[in-house]
């Protein structure tokens, strides 16, 4: 067992003809995924990856002639939100986008919609989903992590690759690991993981890997005290960050002045969540 | 991006919102033209990207063209929490009733835009909202439905407003909002909207702050950047696409991903050293990318040592050593360079720097130590 995407994941990458889309479908594919298709509005009948992959004009085509299931998404911000309605409307439950830099009010509207249809989305500016020996859907380095009993969730990209290397250090392998990336607005978030994990009988403790800003770690706080009967360790980024960049009185207004990296610890350890002072200390505190 | 002062009611006239007839001066003489021109009194305000400008004394009245060159004099002359002010807006003043908060922003938590007023508007509106949050009435917008008519009537009612204004101030909230939207603001903020002697109502200030990742479509707004109010560093980042906030310590780090970056920072701290920057090299990391970001970081004279933290996904670390080698070809350090890669095509990232005379680490604790005890003895 794992969350979110397994053996059976039928993938869809759209920008699978671009420089980024076309290494990263590759690497899936190497890895195991079952990479079933491609999107590149202009290229629909062309085969990439040495004529293992179809490409496709629209999503619903390719869902039509692949059944895909689950969608990773590399283009372009401008062109970003397109193709994550593009998708949301043809039927795909599930859609990772791993670019960053898309305007934040598209992102609202983009929510907004998905949640009016149900649709999952995880990201964007993620790193995508890995669960190890199964299915890599996204751009962390599979050779990186083993499969085993730790469920990961992480705001950070690069962050999250210490973490699952630090386990594959010491014979540590995880359940599935989720990057749900650090854009102030996005889809699937600590709470929606941590839930998954708890249900997941393969996973058996969790990581929770958060930064400075926001208020979400101290929401996943209040959730683990409730919720929670695995054990789950914990890092956050940012306990040397200057204070941020105020956004004006609204701003200040709206965050409440919370978000720091002492906040986030002291909500996570008033919950008996252990806090890791770097990351390579994890391994320990899960044993 | 922020926006300046003026800058910002100028976008909000564009959108109907009712703003003082005021110009901006660069020097003493244009400010006492503008006030001739006027009329006394006329307000002296200085344009700077910070707030408390008030509180500094960065924001004066001039009863004469006389009074207005002197204050102006003093004013361009300022410096406000560290940055000195280039030019004043000379506004006419105005005969203030009442002084009303309105401001939009987006709610993370909520994921969506949130409008927010208050009967208790001008300088101390944040006190306010620690002390007697009820005070601030929010309103949260759909942002797929955009502002709704009755929702403007909420804000109003909210905060007391007298009837007889509902209507003007329902037009300046869809102003306000449609600023918001179309120039992709993060913030867009009157304080005060001030109600006059004269049963009008009118923004007396404004800010806005911009969403740097949506200025592609904006292009004639993306020119508004005031550079000058800016560090040097920050502004040649920008152009590299780079991420960078300069500190007070001597370990220069170069990391890809924002996490990671604030992570090898806080383990350098850990670790007993001072990091002298965050840095983020992003994705697709470049030899010119590379060579920008170490030049950027040498040209900070504290800097006694570099950390390079490489967790290879989208940057392959065979791309990131060859951006190294180049760069330092390029730019020639001084100083002991550490470096950890880690992740897609590491082993040849490694390979090619085994010979450049760097100290390479294993583990992120084994790079912050050799980078801490590198600054120490340098």
């Amino acid at each position: 067992m794992s969350i979110l995407v397994d053996k059976n994941t039928r993938l869809l990458v759209q920008g699978i003809t671009g420089h980024e889309g076309l290494f990263h479908a590759g690497q899936m594919l190497a890895y195991g995924t079952k990479v079933v298709a491609g999107v590149t509005p202009g290229k629909g009948g062309e085969w990439v990856l040495d004529g293992k992959v179809p490409v496709f004009d629209t999503c619903k085509s390719a869902v039509e002639a692949t059944g895909a299931n689950a969608s990773v998404i590399f283009v372009s911000a401008r062109f970003a939100p397109d193709a994550i309605y593009e998708a949301a409307d043809a039927g795909i439950p599930f859609i990772v986008c791993i670019t960053e830099g898309i305007p934040v009010q598209d992102m609202m509207r983009v929510r907004e919609y998905l949640d009016q249809k149900s649709v999952r989305l995880l990201g964007p500016n993620c790193p995508g989903i890995l669960t190890p020996g199964e299915a890599k859907v996204g751009i962390i380095p599979g050779n990186i992590a083993i499969p085993g009993n730790i469920g990961i969730v992480s705001r950070s990209g690069t962050l999250t690759y210490e973490v699952l290397y630090a386990l594959k250090q010491v014979g540590m392998g995880a359940s599935t690991c989720v990057g749900i990336g650090g854009d102030p607005i996005n889809g699937t978030n600590f709470i929606d993981c941590l839930e998954m994990f708890e249900d997941d009988p393969q996973t058996e403790k969790v990581v929770l890997i958060g930064e400075i800003g926001g208020t979400d770690e101290e929401k996943a706080a209040q959730f683990i005290a409730k919720h929670m009967s695995k054990p789950v360790v914990a890092f956050i980024a940012g306990q040397t960050a200057p204070p941020g960049k105020r956004m004006g009185h609204a701003g200040a207004i709206i965050e409440g002045g919370s978000g720091t990296a002492a906040d986030k610890i002291r909500a996570l350890q008033a919950v008996g969540v252990k806090v890791a002072r770097h990351p390579e200390e994890i391994p320990d505190l899960l044993k | 991006m922020k926006l300046h002062e003026y800058q910002s009611k100028e976008i909000f006239a564009r959108y109907g919102i009712p703003i003082p007839k005021g110009r901006v001066a660069s020097t003493a003489m244009e400010a006492r033209q503008i006030a001739e021109e006027l009329g006394v009194p006329v307000v002296i305000k200085s344009q700077v990207l910070v707030g408390g400008r008030g509180k500094a004394g960065g924001i004066r009245l001039a009863k004469s063209p006389k009074e207005a060159e002197e204050v102006a004099t003093q004013i361009l002359g300022m410096e406000i929490k560290g940055l000195p002010v280039r030019k004043v807006l000379v506004d006419p003043a105005a005969n203030i009733e009442q002084e009303i908060y309105l401001g939009i922003t987006n709610d993370r938590a909520a994921r969506r835009p949130v409008f927010m007023a208050s009967a208790a508007g001008g300088v101390d509106i944040e006190e306010v909202a620690r002390t007697n949050p009820e005070k601030i009435i929010k309103v949260h917008i759909d942002p797929l439905l955009g502002l709704r008519d009755y929702q403007t009537r909420d804000l109003a009612i909210g905060i007391d407003l007298p009837k007889e204004y509902w209507k003007q101030f329902s037009a300046i909230c869809h102003g306000l909002y449609r600023a918001y939207v179309e120039c992709d603001a993060t913030l867009a903020e009157i304080n005060p909207l001030v109600i006059t002697r004269e049963k009008s109502l009118m923004a007396l200030d404004g800010k806005m702050l911009l969403d740097d990742n949506a200025l592609f479509r904006h292009p004639d707004l993306a020119q508004l950047r005031d550079v000058d109010e800016e560090a040097p560093a920050e502004t040649e980042a920008r152009k590299y696409d780079l991420s960078f906030i300069k500190l007070d310590g001597n370990i220069g780090c170069m990391v890809n991903g924002a996490g990671l970056a604030m992570t090898t920072m806080d383990i350098v701290k850990l670790f007993g050293g001072e990091p002298a920057n965050f840095l983020d090299i992003g994705g697709g990391a470049s030899a010119e990318k590379v060579a920008a970001a170490l030049r950027i970081i040498l040209a900070d004279k504290n800097v006694k040592a570099v950390l390079f933290n490489i967790f290879g996904g989208i940057t392959r670390c065979d791309e990131v050593a060859k951006g190294i080698l180049t760069a330092l070809e390029e730019v020639k350090p001084s100083v002991p360079m550490v470096v950890r890669l880690v992740g897609t095509n590491a082993e040849e990232g490694r390979k090619l720097l085994a010979d450049a005379n760097m100290i390479t680490a294993e583990t992120l604790a084994d790079a912050a130590r050799k980078a801490v005890a590198a600054a120490a003895s340098a």
